[in-house]
């Protein structure tokens, strides 16, 4: 039924796709080495400077003399949560944001990673629960969270901009329980409260790494298949269920993905302040519109938390946790995105 | 092109809520024919597109594509064979031409598989189609309204379907643009055999550009068939309230709505 194009306009359109492709591979590509690069140099400052074949002999189980210890036990779960945890902020913030067609739709500011920080918080301090525990309680609180803003959003049709606002309102209720738990637990030491308000990587163990690592898993394949409909979605959801893609069940699908991830990175590192807010546009505006931005997203937001938990620990004096310097970074950018979308009438 | 796909709806009744938009509504799309739609503001013409391209449920009634209810058809089957543009749609910010008409291959692609040389065929060909082939590699956003439409068309081109439905494809365009979106649907038409329905503001272009023209009132058709026999003074009255005289297009012989407001009007 299809008249065949001239040979010069197929091969321009064959030429065109195949180098916005290789450019989107070499700036994957590039991500991908700068992390591994961050995660190497985390392992290597610190008190005492290890070479990178010490680092290298620890993470190959050879016993190093004094290495073995601080790499083995304490820079290697702390560097391994940092790039975890970046990683799945990364991917479930851009996956909400991608669909949402709006920036401000990330799960840390709709309240999703405040349900799991309240229902964390709740678990530690009032019921005394275990790292694994404490994990699912969290997982359960951020699904129920977010199941609540999108049936509070879903009055007559499903909308973007009113789930935004909604979620806004739920962050800051959730936000003050996660307060006045933290305000009657005197015990606990002000590190630990910290963990909660802004999300740290302070006191990592492989017990809570584990957790989130089966999560990374299982859930990143599934969101990065089902992210390929993705590219459809943006258009619309008229013209991508015209495009045959089953919307709701997609939407759903891709909404329970990113919440699962963002739970159980939110639970072993509290909620990294904009980790997920940030990674998403970087990396949108880095590979461009033609393609999937999540893979992209999750290495930024592994980059993102690395770097700033390197800032926060050697580069000020006091030892800050890794939320406080992502906070520092990301306010501004939430102020200047809120300032764009007010002028644009809500499509920023 | 003989064997045209059919699109027809049976008794469908629409609504949003506890409004109902369109009534126990019958409709056979003429099959290889340009079908325009009209009616006034709120006559349930753009809810009866959408119900034909099955993106909202009938409340009763059933939309048959090829005699088999569309609801219940696989929905990458019926986007090979049904394509639609919606109204005012919105690229992501800095996609390029080509990638944008590239998406109507979605229905086409398996999970995981890379693109066919039949894809690239399909994108060539759209993007020739309109005119724009030479704009395949900037970005959507950097495009004037007329080129932009035209990249949405070759998107809905690169589907392949045998039917294309288009919400009021010509809002928003100025008058020169509009005429080239409705002559590059009518080459489609002639060329390619393709089934068109359009929902369309303009009754005298609706009547130019259609085979079929149907004109609806309050949620039901008043009047279906060719725009010369079906297009009178007594229709504009009835379907938009509004007086007027009709007379023959000196161009093109199909009937041209004079409108009679309270004003410069002479007799």
């Amino acid at each position: 039924m299809n008249a065949t194009p001239a040979v010069a306009a197929l091969d321009a359109v064959v030429a065109g796709r195949m180098r916005r492709r290789r450019r989107r591979a070499l700036i994957t590509g590039s991500l991908a080495l700068a992390a591994l690069l961050v995660f190497a140099v985390t392992l290597m400052v610190g008190n005492t400077f290890y070479p990178l074949d010490e680092v290298v002999r620890v993470i190959l189980g050879q016993p190093v003399p004094g290495a073995s210890f601080t790499v083995g036990e304490l820079r290697l779960p702390r560097a391994s949560l940092g790039l975890l945890a970046g990683f799945a902020f990364g991917i479930a913030g851009s996956t909400f944001q991608t669909l949402l067609r709006n920036p401000l739709a990330s799960p840390d500011i709709i309240g999703i990673s405040t349900g799991a920080s309240a229902a964390a918080v709740v678990g530690i301090v009032v019921l005394g629960l275990g790292e694994t525990a404490v994990s699912f309680l969290a997982l359960a609180a951020a699904l129920a969270t977010a199941a609540a803003i999108y049936l509070l959003a879903l009055r007559r049709g499903f909308a973007g901009a009113r789930l935004i606002l909604i979620g806004i309102g739920v962050a800051a209720m959730l936000q003050s329980v996660v307060n006045y738990v933290l305000s009657k637990a005197a015990a606990w030491d002000l590190q630990t409260a910290m963990q909660w308000l802004t999300g740290s990587l302070n006191g990592a163990t492989w017990e809570r790494v584990a957790p989130l690592a089966i999560a990374t898993a299982v859930l990143v394949p599934l969101l990065l298949i089902e992210g390929r409909s993705l590219g459809a979605l943006r258009l619309g959801d008229d013209t991508a269920a015209a495009l045959g893609v089953r919307v709701r069940w997609t939407r759903v699908a891709l909404i329970l993905g990113a919440v699962a991830l963002l739970a159980f990175a939110t639970a072993a590192t509290g909620p990294i302040a904009f980790a997920a807010f940030m990674a998403g546009p970087i990396a949108a505006r880095l590979v461009g519109a033609g393609g999937s931005p999540l893979l992209a997203a999750g290495l930024v937001g592994a980059l993102l938390v690395l770097v700033a938990d390197l800032i926060g620990q050697f580069a000020l004096g006091t030892r800050y946790p890794v939320g406080v310097i992502t906070g520092v970074i990301g306010a501004p950018y939430l102020v200047l995105l809120l300032i764009r979308s007010n002028r644009s009438g809500g499509t920023p | 092109m003989t064997d045209h796909h059919t699109l027809a709806a049976e008794a469908v009744s629409l609504g949003y809520g506890d409004r109902t938009v369109v009534d126990s509504l019958d409709l056979a799309v003429a099959p290889g024919a340009i079908t325009a739609i009209v009616g006034a503001n709120g006559s349930g013409k753009s809810t009866l597109l959408k119900a034909l391209a099955r993106l909202i449920p009938t409340r009763s009634g059933r939309v048959l594509l090829d005699g088999a209810d569309i609801h219940r058809m696989p929905p990458k089957q019926v986007a090979r064979t049904l394509g639609l543009l919606p109204q005012g749609p919105v690229a992501p910010e800095g996609i390029a031409v080509a990638d944008l008409v590239g998406r109507g291959r979605h229905p086409h692609q398996r999970l995981l598989a890379t693109w066919t040389s039949h894809d690239y065929e399909a994108v060539a060909s759209a993007l020739e189609a309109t005119g724009i082939a030479d704009l395949a590699d900037r970005a959507v956003d950097e495009l004037s309204g007329g080129q932009r439409q035209r990249a949405w068309i070759a998107m809905a081109l690169a589907q392949e379907t045998d039917i294309l439905l288009l919400d009021e494809p010509t809002t928003f365009l100025d008058v020169a643009h509009q005429i080239e979106v409705l002559d590059l649907l009518t080459d489609l038409n002639r060329s390619r055999g393709t089934t068109i329905v359009m929902v369309l503001h303009d009754l005298n272009l609706a009547s130019r550009y259609s085979d079929q023209l149907v004109a609806m009132r309050d949620g039901r058709i008043h009047a279906v068939g060719a725009p010369v026999e079906v297009v009178t003074a007594e229709l504009v009255r009835e379907v938009f309230g509004l007086e007027s005289r009709v007379i023959p297009d000196p161009l093109s012989d199909t009937p041209i709505v004079l409108p009679r407001g309270r004003h410069h009007v002479q007799a």
